[in-house]
C-alpha cells in the first residue's frame, strides 16, 4: 500500500511535505484537500478528521472544526499508521527513506540548530506569516467585508519583528540556516515566508540578505518543484474566487470577526 | 567544561530540562537566570541566547536556545535510554507529533493563562480580566480534551508503555496550572490526567519532581512576586 500524503497546497507546511518528499523521490499519493470546500461539515472528509471523528465524537466536531480547520492538513497515513504535524512528518519521511544528510544532519551541533529553528518557528513565523492571508484574502471571502488596512500593518510589523530575530539569530551570515547547505530549517522557514509574498506583501523586496537566501533556497530545492508547490498560493485571484461551503463560512465568521477587532 | 544550562524553574522548558539532565545524571552547571528579576533581558544573557529567553545551553563555545531543541541535544550527546526518544520510527514519530502540537496547544493556552492571570497585573498593577480569563481557560479545557483524547487515549504514557520526552513536556507545562499555584484545577476533574501525572511523577523520581516543581507548589511565591521595574515595561510593551 503506498504512502499518502494529504495535502492542501494553499498551507505552507503542506508546501514543505510536498517540496520534501517530491525532492528525494519519495513515492507517495497526493490526496488533495482543499481546506475551505472540505471539512468535516461538508461531504468529502479529511482523513484526519475521520480519525478525530471516530476519537472525538459528534458532539466535538463543531467545536473542533472551530479551532482545528486549519489543522487539519498535513496528514500521512502509511498503511495504518496516520501521523499530522508537518515537523513530525518531515521527520519520519527523512528517516524512512534514508534522505540525504544535509536535510537533518547527524552531526550533533548542526542538527541541533535544525531542532532550534523548528522549535522558533511555530510561535514567529508559522503564527504570523499566515495571517497575511487571513487578513487580505479569506476574512473577506468568509465574512464579506474588508479587513482594516492598520490590522494588515500590525501584522506587517510583527512579522518585521521575527524577520528580523530570524536574520540575526538564525540565518547570520550563513548561506543557510545550518550552514552550507539547505535543511529542514530553510525549507520550512521559505513556505511560510512565501504566503506573505502570495497576498502581495512583498517582504523580501527590501531585505536584500533574505531575498538572497530565498533564491538560494529555491535553487536547492530546484526551480520548477518550487514553482509547482507555490502555483496556488501566488495566484490570488484564483484564491478570491474560491467557493466556501455556506455551512463553513456561517461557523468560522464570528470567530474571523473577532480576529478583525 | 561541563554544560551549563541557563534555567529558571519557574518555567515550565525549564523543568522539562532539569528534570531530564537530573534523571539521566548528566553533569551541569546550573545557572539560575531570574525572570520575576529581569534578568532574562540582560546584555550578558544576550550573549548566550540573543532571543534572551531561558532555558538555555552553553557547551563549551556552543550556545542552543529552545528547550526541546535543548533535550535531543541532550539525550543525543549522552545517550540516554531509548524509551525517552525512542529509535524505533513510529514511536519516536509520536513524541515528535506531540512536541510539535504543543507549542501551540498546551504551551500557548498554558502561557496565556498565565499572563492573563499572573502577569499582566502584575505588569499594569491591575487586576485581571475574568473575561479573558475566561476564555483562556475554556480554550485550556478544549486543547486538555484533545491532549486525552488524540494523544494519551488509554495508554500508560503517550508513546506506551514509558515515560518519553513528549510525557515529560506535557507534565511540568500542566503543573504550572496545580491548584497551589495558579489555582486552577487542571488535575481535579480529569482522572484520566490525574492518573497519568501520577505515573509520569513515579517515572521520574517523587523527589526530583518535588524538587523542580518547588516554586509552583508553593503558594507564597505567586503572591510575593515581584516584578523588575525594565521587566514590566517589557511585558507591557509585549503584551496586548
Amino acid at each position: 500500500m503506498a504512502l499518502e500524503l494529504y495535502l492542501d497546497l494553499i498551507s505552507p507546511p503542506c508546501r514543505a511535505v510536498y517540496i520534501f518528499a517530491k525532492k528525494n523521490n519519495i513515492c507517495f499519493e497526493f490526496k488533495p484537500v482543499e481546506l475551505f470546500k472540505d471539512s468535516i461539515l461538508g461531504r468529502k472528509i479529511v482523513a484526519a478528521s475521520l480519525m478525530e471523528q471516530a476519537i472525538l465524537g459528534q458532539q466535538h466536531t463543531e467545536e473542533f472544526a472551530k479551532v482545528n480547520i486549519l489543522k487539519k492538513v498535513p496528514v500521512l497515513k502509511d498503511g495504518v499508521f496516520t501521523l499530522a504535524e508537518s515537523t513530525a512528518i518531515l521527520l519520519y519521511l527523512s528517516r524512512k527513506y534514508n534522505t540525504p544528510d544535509h536535510w537533518y544532519s547527524s552531526d550533533l551541533q548542526k542538527r541541533a540548530r535544525v531542532d532550534e529553528y523548528l522549535s522558533w518557528h511555530h510561535n514567529s513565523f508559522r503564527r504570523i506569516a499566515p495571517k497575511t492571508l487571513w487578513i487580505k484574502v479569506l476574512i473577506p471571502l468568509f465574512t464579506g467585508q474588508a479587513a482594516p488596512p492598520e490590522k494588515l500593518q500590525e501584522v506587517i510589523d510583527e512579522l518585521a519583528a521575527s524577520l528580523v530575530q530570524f536574520e540575526e539569530k538564525f540565518l547570520q551570515d550563513k548561506p543557510f540556516i545550518m550552514g552550507s547547505e539547505i535543511s529542514l530549517a530553510d525549507l520550512m522557514a521559505v513556505v511560510e515566508l512565501m504566503q506573505p509574498v502570495g497576498v502581495g506583501c512583498h517582504i523580501f523586496a527590501d531585505r536584500p540578505k533574505l531575498a538572497a537566501w530565498r533564491s538560494r533556497v529555491e535553487e536547492a530545492v530546484g526551480k520548477e518543484l518550487f514553482q509547482e508547490a507555490h502555483e496556488q498560493i501566488l495566484n490570488i485571484k484564483e484564491l478570491s474566487s474560491i467557493e466556501v461551503e455556506p455551512k463553513l463560512k456561517e461557523l468560522l465568521a464570528p470567530t474571523l470577526m473577532k480576529m478583525l477587532k | 567544561m561541563v554544560v551549563e544550562l541557563f534555567l529558571d524553574l519557574l518555567s515550565q522548558p525549564c523543568r522539562a530540562l532539569f528534570i531530564f539532565a537530573k534523571k539521566n545524571n548528566i553533569p551541569f552547571e546550573f545557572k539560575h537566570v531570574e525572570l520575576i528579576k529581569g534578568q532574562h533581558l540582560s546584555e550578558e544573557f544576550g550573549k548566550v541566547n540573543v532571543l534572551k529567553k531561558v532555558p538555555a545551553l552553553k557547551d563549551g563555545t556552543f550556545t542552543l536556545a529552545e528547550s526541546i531543541a535543548i533535550l535531543l541535544y541532550l539525550r543525543r550527546k549522552f545517550n540516554t535510554p531509548d524509551h525517552w526518544y525512542p529509535s524505533d520510527l513510529r514511536k519516536r514519530a509520536r513524541v515528535d507529533e506531540y512536541l510539535s502540537w504543543q507549542h501551540t496547544a498546551i504551551r500557548e493556552k498554558g502561557c496565556r493563562i498565565f499572563f492573563t492571570k499572573v502577569l499582566m497585573p502584575l505588569a499594569v498593577g491591575q487586576p485581571f480580566s475574568p473575561d479573558k480569563l475566561e476564555e483562556a481557560v475554556k480554550e485550556m479545557n478544549f486543547t486538555l480534551v484533545q491532549f486525552e483524547e488524540k494523544f494519551l487515549q488509554d495508554k500508560p504514557f503517550i508513546v506506551g508503555s514509558e515515560i518519553s520526552l513528549a510525557d515529560l513536556v506535557a507534565i511540568v507545562e500542566l503543573m504550572q496550572h496545580d491548584p497551589n499555584f495558579l489555582g486552577c484545577k487542571r488535575f481535579a476533574d480529569r482522572p484520566k490526567l490525574a492518573a497519568w501525572r501520577s505515573r509520569g511523577e513515579e517515572a521520574v523520581g517523587k523527589e526530583l519532581f518535588q524538587e523542580a516543581h518547588k516554586q509552583v507548589l508553593n503558594a507564597k511565591s505567586l503572591g510575593s512576586m515581584q516584578l523588575s521595574s525594565e521587566l514590566k515595561e517589557h511585558l507591557k510593551q509585549i503584551l496586548k
